[in-house]
């Protein structure tokens, strides 16, 4: 069959493109070549929804992140993704960095941000007492906020799917032929799919998919970001999210509390060889720890659950890209989306089909279209009586799985068989949490890959970490 | 909401003991909360011998030694609760606990804390590398091969030398998997003797002390480990890295109290145990609610764990019945080369003897620990040698805590 719209990578603007052309009498198809969607940078960032004050005005940066901030919150709203407004603070230390946070206010004005202000350090400490007594100035951004963005994701692709959009997983693609009218996209194991359009949302591999088509006039650079998780011990040692100021090499090492509770420290800014390139580094950790400890004096490292690295896909421009390939009314680039990408993913979507329709793209709107996702996190936000109720309905619910996280095996089996369906350990963890706790899933692993062996009829032993090779067991002793 | 005079929350060793015990004295609505189906907690999954020789005059495999506690608390009629969770304690000793049948709010009149405790994980020791399959913790591996029946691997490093890692290099060996290093950062084994005799050294696996994982290397599975000399700040010693091929790393790098209830409740803490803080009653600061086992101190033997629980479980029929001493109390405080003393506090003025646990900051040889308030030397006991990894009990006799108005010290000498 041939697809209207054939989306190359599940990420958060895969993703959030998807459900915004699954508005559409459109048949799309969205292709990922690992075995979960929210596999690449999508699973590992900041997870902020930035003010807006930072991209240089005039790009597509600044114009997508003004206009991205309220659509997103709109959009966490109705597919039941947690987030909050918290504001960001970012933070000048003495009279050098005072002039840059004046700047990056004068330029949120000119990018038309509003609510901003600049406020002394001592106001600053009075709403945020951890913070360090060397901070002499701070932009205070009440718009900004935090969520999760492999949650994002994970609702986006589950509400397009719920409203037609295909998922193809460990769909790796190798070649992609254009002809009139259409491309054929065929993936390394030989599967094949045939789109009028191609949007590609590939992340830190858009310029290699982008070659195939013949386009080289881009070329991303990997830059990894290292973090470090803390205990919910740590969640409330600030409220907003601290920044440094920012210089060349990115936004700086923040600390922020998580949607989830947490306290979230990093990143780090490395330039890496390849997207895959997600390695702890001893030279990350302490880099992390002591610019945290530069903001937040106070934190707590004995407190620190995980570690991880994520990486952007930066392109020399400095700018997003998003514009078909040269020469080609069919093939569309959605590339070079680092910071602040999540808080414009909307925004990307919609400007992204608005060039596909100049393009020639033609639907009608669904009159059926339903944005709204089921909320995955129902039973969770019950009271005790009424989590009673449930539970005397649906017994599942009542037998917690991860102690840390109290996440039951009702919620671990809705979330393999929601859309998109978890399909291995880190996929039931992203989703419930499970796992994600203290302890790291020693003592929840063995029950989560019971029901993971039950819900998809396979063995144990092919019940898998993260797809691929990943398999914890070697089969019966 | 249903009432019971004492709930124990836990059914492992320490909990079925301390509820038989409370049981016996005469307090018989004893109620026991467990997240499993069954009783034993992590004893279920401990099938090598070595159990109850202290205890019950006899060495038993973890199951066999949980089964006979088991026994005790069946042929008492002592209430279980199975595959329960309780996700909330409040001061005043209401708990609330969730299972298939719902959520189920329970008042006690004494609450026995008995949770047992975690493994540290990957994240809290940032091991740096990738994040493939085939990293464990040692616990988990042994859940997967004693309990569940699979394989985990079959070339193994193991970081850490605690006795669970000790036991699985061992238990990996005997099902064909080669173990090819234990590794462990201090300059010392924190297991037992025994086991690093019988589990490593009868098996030809190297242990390395003074060594870490520097790396996890592999992208799907693991592929091998760099491990690396450490200086005595525990600093990797570049020059010292070296890989190993291998496709399985287990964790046994420490055991953390699961004291998640006990923080919510409000108990005081020790930072050192990580435990709550406790009288010889191993009763907490807030009264009624005592907790013993490895959620109030990680302990070397389940033998200690039951000794403990018995105590607590005593303790909390004597609260429930309105007889527990509370007279005069003083302070416990560990002194030059104690780590800590447990309990925390003791009431001196009781007429019994108190037996003091405590353990010490590094491996000494021949040394004197010396009980002191003031200066009032209590007792004075001299052992051969002293390691962190073995508990030390000092008994102290009623007549000398009668003497006793200020805090009780213990402080060891080296001696030549």
């Amino acid at each position: 069959m041939v697809y209207d719209v054939v989306i190359a990578g599940a990420g958060v603007i895969g993703g959030m493109l998807a459900r915004e052309l699954s508005r559409r009498e459109l048949r799309i198809c969205l292709l990922e070549k690992e075995n979960d969607v929210a596999c690449g940078a999508s699973k590992a960032n900041s997870g902020i929804i930035h003010g807006g004050f930072d991209p240089e005005p005039g790009t597509l940066k600044a114009k997508l992140n003004a206009d991205g901030v309220e659509k997103l919150y709109r959009a966490a709203e109705m597919l039941h993704v947690p987030y909050r407004r918290n504001g960001s603070f970012v933070c000048a230390f003495g009279p050098e960095e005072e002039a840059s946070v004046r700047a990056l206010y004068e330029r949120g004005l000119t990018n038309g941000i509003r609510g901003m202000s600049l406020i002394s350090g001592e106001e600053a400490r009075k709403r945020e007492p951890n913070l360090s007594p060397a901070v002499t100035l701070v932009l205070d951004v009440p718009t900004a906020g935090i969520i999760c963005p492999y949650e994002l994701t994970i609702a986006a692709v589950g509400n397009a799917m719920d409203n037609g959009v295909e998922l193809k997983l460990n769909f790796e693609i190798s070649e992609i032929h254009q002809e009139d009218g259409f491309c054929t996209v065929t993936a390394a194991d030989g599967q094949r799919v045939q789109g009028r359009y191609v949007v590609n949302c590939a992340g830190g591999y858009s310029d290699r998919i982008a070659a195939m088509v013949g386009d080289h006039s881009f070329q991303i650079i990997p830059r990894a970001g290292e973090y470090l998780l803390l205990d919910k011990a740590e969640g409330s040692r600030v409220s907003h999210t601290i920044f440094q100021t920012p210089s060349k090499e990115g936004k700086g090492v923040l600390v922020t509390p998580t949607v989830d509770g947490n306290l979230l420290i990093g990143p780090t800014a490395t330039r890496v060889e390849t997207p895959e390139s997600r390695q702890i580094t001893p030279q990350g950790i302490s880099t992390v720890t002591r610019l945290a400890a530069k903001s937040v004096p106070g934190v707590d490292f004995r407190q620190v659950i995980t570690s991880f690295s994520g990486v952007r896909s930066s392109e020399a421009g400095g700018d997003f890209i998003i514009r078909p390939a040269a020469g080609s009314r069919s093939f569309v680039n959605v590339a070079a989306i680092d910071s602040p990408g999540l808080t414009s993913c909307v925004a990307i979507a919609e400007y992204t089909v608005a060039l596909l329709r100049e393009l020639g793209l033609k639907a009608a709107l669904k009159a059926d279209w339903n944005g709204t996702r089921e909320n995955p996190h129902a039973f969770r936000e019950m009271n005790d009586s009424e989590k009673d109720a449930y539970i005397k309905e649906h017994p599942d619910y009542g037998k917690i799985v991860c102690r840390c996280e109290t996440v039951s095996e009702g919620e671990i089996r809705d979330a393999i068989r929601r859309n998109p369906g978890a399909r291995d350990i880190d996929g039931v963890k992203r989703r419930t949490r499970a796992g994600m706790g203290r302890c790291q899933s020693g003592f929840c692993m063995p029950m989560v890959m019971q029901l993971l062996a039950e819900e998809n009829q396979i063995p144990m032993e092919q019940v898998t970490k993260k797809g691929g090779s990943s398999n914890p067991l070697f089969g019966r002793i | 909401m249903t009432e019971h005079q004492i709930v124990v929350i836990g059914g492992g060793p320490a909990g079925m003991a301390a509820a038989v015990a409370a049981y016996d004295q005469g307090v018989t609505d004893v109620a026991i909360i467990d997240r499993e189906a069954e009783l034993g907690g992590i004893l279920r999954q401990c099938i090598h011998n070595g159990f109850g020789l202290y205890k019950l005059g006899r060495e038993l495999t973890g199951p066999e030694y949980a089964a006979v506690y088991q026994a005790q608390v069946v042929q008492r009629g002592i209430r279980v609760y199975p595959d329960t969770m309780v996700t909330n304690l409040t001061k005043d000793r209401i708990i609330t606990a969730r299972n298939r049948q719902g959520i189920l709010q329970i008042k006690a009149g004494a609450v026995i804390l008995a949770m047992g405790c975690r493994e540290r994980s990957r994240g809290a020791l940032n091991i740096c590398g990738t994040r493939p399959a085939g990293i464990y913790s040692a616990g988990t591996a042994q859940k997967f091969i004693n309990c569940l029946g699979y394989s985990v691997g079959k070339r193994v490093v193991i970081l850490g030398s605690g006795d669970i890692g000790l036991i699985m290099a061992r238990r990996l060996s005997l099902e064909g998997a080669k173990v090819e290093a234990v590794c462990e950062i201090l300059p010392y084994s924190g297991g037992l003797t025994r086991n690093i005799v019988q589990c490593l050294e009868d098996f030809g696996i190297p242990l390395y002390l003074s060594h870490t994982v520097a790396e996890i290397h592999g992208k799907d599975r693991v592929e091998g480990v760099t491990i690396a000399q450490v200086d005595q700040n525990r600093r990797i010693l570049e020059e010292t890295k070296r890989y190993i091929p291998c496709d399985t790393l287990l964790l046994s790098c420490g055991l953390i109290p699961e004291n998640e209830l006990t923080r919510a409740a409000g108990i005081p803490m020790d930072p050192i145990t990580s435990g709550a803080l406790v009288d010889e009653h191993r009763q907490t600061q807030v009264p009624g609610i005592f907790a013993c086992g490895n959620v109030l101190q990680v302990h070397d033997l389940v033998d200690y764990v039951s000794d403990e629980a018995e105590t607590a479980g005593i303790g909390a029929a004597e609260y429930v019945r309105q007889e527990l001493h509370a007279g005069r109390a003083v302070n416990t405080v560990a002194g030059n080369g104690v780590r800590y003393v447990l309990p925390q506090q003791i009431h001196t003025d009781a007429g019994c003897d108190i037996p003091l646990f405590l353990r010490v900051t590094k491996p000494f040889g021949k040394v004197r620990f010396t009980v002191r308030s003031g200066e009032e030397v209590l007792v004075k006991l001299t052992c051969p040698k002293a390691a962190p990894g073995e508990m030390v009990r000092i008994q102290v006799k009623a007549d000398m805590l009668a003497k006793v108005t200020d805090a009780v010290t213990v402080e060891l000498e080296e001696l030549a």
